[in-house]
């Protein structure tokens, strides 16, 4: 199908998303910075080599299906959409504004390619169970996966429980998660806020197959993927621990940035960092 | 005249009764056996919704979800995008009562064909007392953008009803009640979403029912004519969309309405007909149903009387109503 990348043009794909977020925030003037950068590196792997699609047939019938819990990181969902040509790059600076298929929030019937709403946190997961289950069980459509990107402080909602004792009963071995596991939420640190540790032993008692993961090491994230589709008796779960605003290092691990834009001057010094991957490269090195 | 059979036997004391989720239930197999993209998903009630019908029929097509009507929906909305047709039940109370906001986004925003089935809806559910009894549904689900909102008024009715949001290929929400209620249609009754039906002609004023109501309205005219009221009855079994058409031709001929529901009427479907009349053709309006109050714990039958749900009761009130308004005039 696709041609394939290796590891380091992934990485350096991940750079690239991470620049397409700053602009993109930065144009829009709103919009979450700290989770999409977090997630640059999985949805690099996840676009570029983990997912069976195809960006010129979205609704091609042998796809993967890739749903995206956390609404508000959609900043890279749509940035890798637009590297991985499900549209034109120019698009993704209509982020948010009126008029465009790049809502605050993802709707699905505006951009194809989509396979989902989302924004009300936790309702993601009960989603991608219920296409699992069709797959399994009604189609018995066995070569097909669903991946579900959630964040860690969604994992406060009630839903998210609902549907992880569903799909363990279930064992709904076609639904690989990945949980950003970046300690981040609105009002301050998940542990301090609701904690949510023993994270492994919790997803462990619904009947999931754990795995815990760099979400930054991009071979990582494809092992995790491939050992997910590997298991055949459980749902997997990859808790993929992140640092939010990753690679913005004015950014990183300050959960002030979960839920605001960089203003120009901050885009300015995000890119230049980003671009020169914090001063250790020229941006003539960079080539991509 | 009305091309809307009515059973012969309505105003009889032997009138046939039957819970309305009985017709849902009978009317959801043979959607089943139609259609085999249809599943069915419920919240540990399967009997009681009268989901076991399609569960017998079809094991492998049933999903139970357990006591989770979050989950319930979602994981409906994630089949849906499959390219099933999902069918979820509970009780309203919880189904749309606890996950309307799922339903929001995840079917109608998204646009997902499921359907919603809210049974045990109106005070009829009875001993349950409040917490059971759902009057906030109509309102509830009746804002919601994609939305259709049906109340069939009895269980051949609602058995019709479901074939046909089966195939309607949206989101669509249908309530039930929970017990016995009179039979007023025949199976040769049509039904199609979205279309009033006039069952009776008058020319003093329309009373407008969904749901149960109807029945009780078809009382309230019967006992009207003693009077020498000729009042005309439209049955509105889809809440939305309205068939405004059919609403606003009878209200022309009348020019006083009624409307009458087992829900709470502000924003339920009194409160459609209100904002249909306020902006087409302002109209008296008298709205029977729960009036900004919960319900209690009786036998259905004293709660109906209890709170002025009953032919008899709304029959007096229709009296009143029209002693002291006059009609509206423009246009006759």
């Amino acid at each position: 199908m696709r041609e394939q990348l290796t590891i380091t043009q992934l990485q350096q794909m991940a750079n690239t998303l991470r620049e397409d977020i700053i602009s993109m925030l930065e144009t829009a003037k709103s919009g979450h910075s700290a989770g999409p950068l977090g997630l640059a590196d999985i949805f690099a792997a996840l676009y570029f080599n983990i997912l069976h699609i195809d960006p010129k047939n979205p609704d091609w019938e042998d796809r993967d299906i890739f749903l995206l819990s956390n609404g508000h990181t959609i900043p890279v969902q749509y940035a890798a959409m637009a590297e991985a040509g499900f549209f034109e790059k120019e698009e993704l600076l209509t982020l948010r504004k009126l008029g465009s298929r790049l809502q605050g929030h993802p709707e699905r019937q505006r951009l194809p390619g989509l396979e989902n709403t989302s924004g009300p946190l936790g309702s993601g997961l009960s989603q991608g169970a219920g296409y699992a289950y069709a797959l399994q069980y009604l189609d018995k459509v066995l070569h097909r996966f669903v991946y579900v990107v959630m964040g860690d402080g969604e994992l406060d909602e009630g839903n998210v429980w609902e549907a992880a004792m569903f799909a363990g009963k279930n064992k709904l071995s076609q639904l690989i998660v990945f949980i950003d596991r970046n300690n981040i939420q609105i009002d301050g640190n998940t542990e301090d806020i609701m904690p949510l540790e023993d994270l492994r032993g919790k997803w462990e008692s619904f009947g999931w197959h754990v795995l815990e993961i760099d979400g930054h090491n991009i071979e990582s994230i494809i092992d995790a993927a491939s050992m997910g589709r590997a298991i055949t008796n459980r749902p997997t779960v990859v808790i993929a621990h992140t640092i939010p605003g990753k690679g913005v290092p004015f950014m990183e691990y300050d959960y002030k940035w979960h839920g605001i834009a960089p203003n120009s001057e901050q885009a300015k010094a995000a890119l230049e960092k980003l671009r020169t991957l914090d001063g250790k490269i020229t941006h003539e090195g960079m080539g991509v | 005249m009305s091309d809307f059979p009515l059973n012969e036997d309505l105003f009889s004391d032997e009138v046939t009764q039957e819970p309305i989720r009985a017709g849902f239930g009978r009317g959801l197999k043979t959607a089943g056996e139609a259609n085999p993209l249809i599943v069915a998903l419920c919240a540990d009630l399967t009997d009681s919704t009268q989901m076991s019908l399609f569960k017998a029929a079809f094991p492998e097509r049933f999903i139970e979800i357990g006591i989770a009507e979050q989950n319930l929906v979602t994981v409906a909305s994630g089949l849906a995008r499959a390219g099933k047709v999902p069918f979820t039940s509970s009780y309203a109370a919880f189904s749309p009562g606890r996950n309307w906001e799922q339903i929001r986004t995840t079917i109608a925003l998204n646009n997902q064909p499921v359907k919603i089935i809210g049974s045990h809806a109106g005070v009829s559910v009875g001993p349950d007392g409040a917490t059971h009894q759902m009057l906030e549904d109509i309102a509830l689900m009746r804002v919601i953008p994609n939305m259709v909102v049906i109340a069939p008024g009895d269980s051949l009715e609602a058995e019709r009803a479901t074939q046909a949001i089966a195939e309607n290929g949206k989101p669509s929400y249908m309530r039930l009640a929970r017990e016995k209620t009179p039979i007023f249609s025949t199976p040769d009754s049509p039904f199609e979403i979205g279309k009033a039906y006039v069952l009776r002609e008058g020319h003093d004023i329309s009373l407008l029912g969904t749901g149960t109501m109807t029945y009780q309205l078809l009382k309230t005219a019967h006992l009207l004519e003693e009077q020498g009221i000729q009042a005309e009855v439209v049955h509105v079994p889809t809440v939305k969309p309205l068939d405004e058409e059919t609403i606003l031709q009878s209200i022309r001929k009348t020019g006083r309405v009624l409307t009458a529901e087992e829900a709470q009427a502000a924003g339920g479907f009194g409160g459609a007909v209100a904002e249909l009349l306020g902006e087409k053709l302002p109209t008296p309006l008298l709205r029977i149903g729960m009036k900004d109050r919960f319900g209690e714990s009786g036998e259905p039958d004293e709660l109906l009387d209890y709170f002025g749900l009953t032919g008899e009761h709304i029959a007096e009130a229709t009296k009143k109503f029209i002693d002291t308004t006059s009609r509206y005039h423009q246009g006759f």
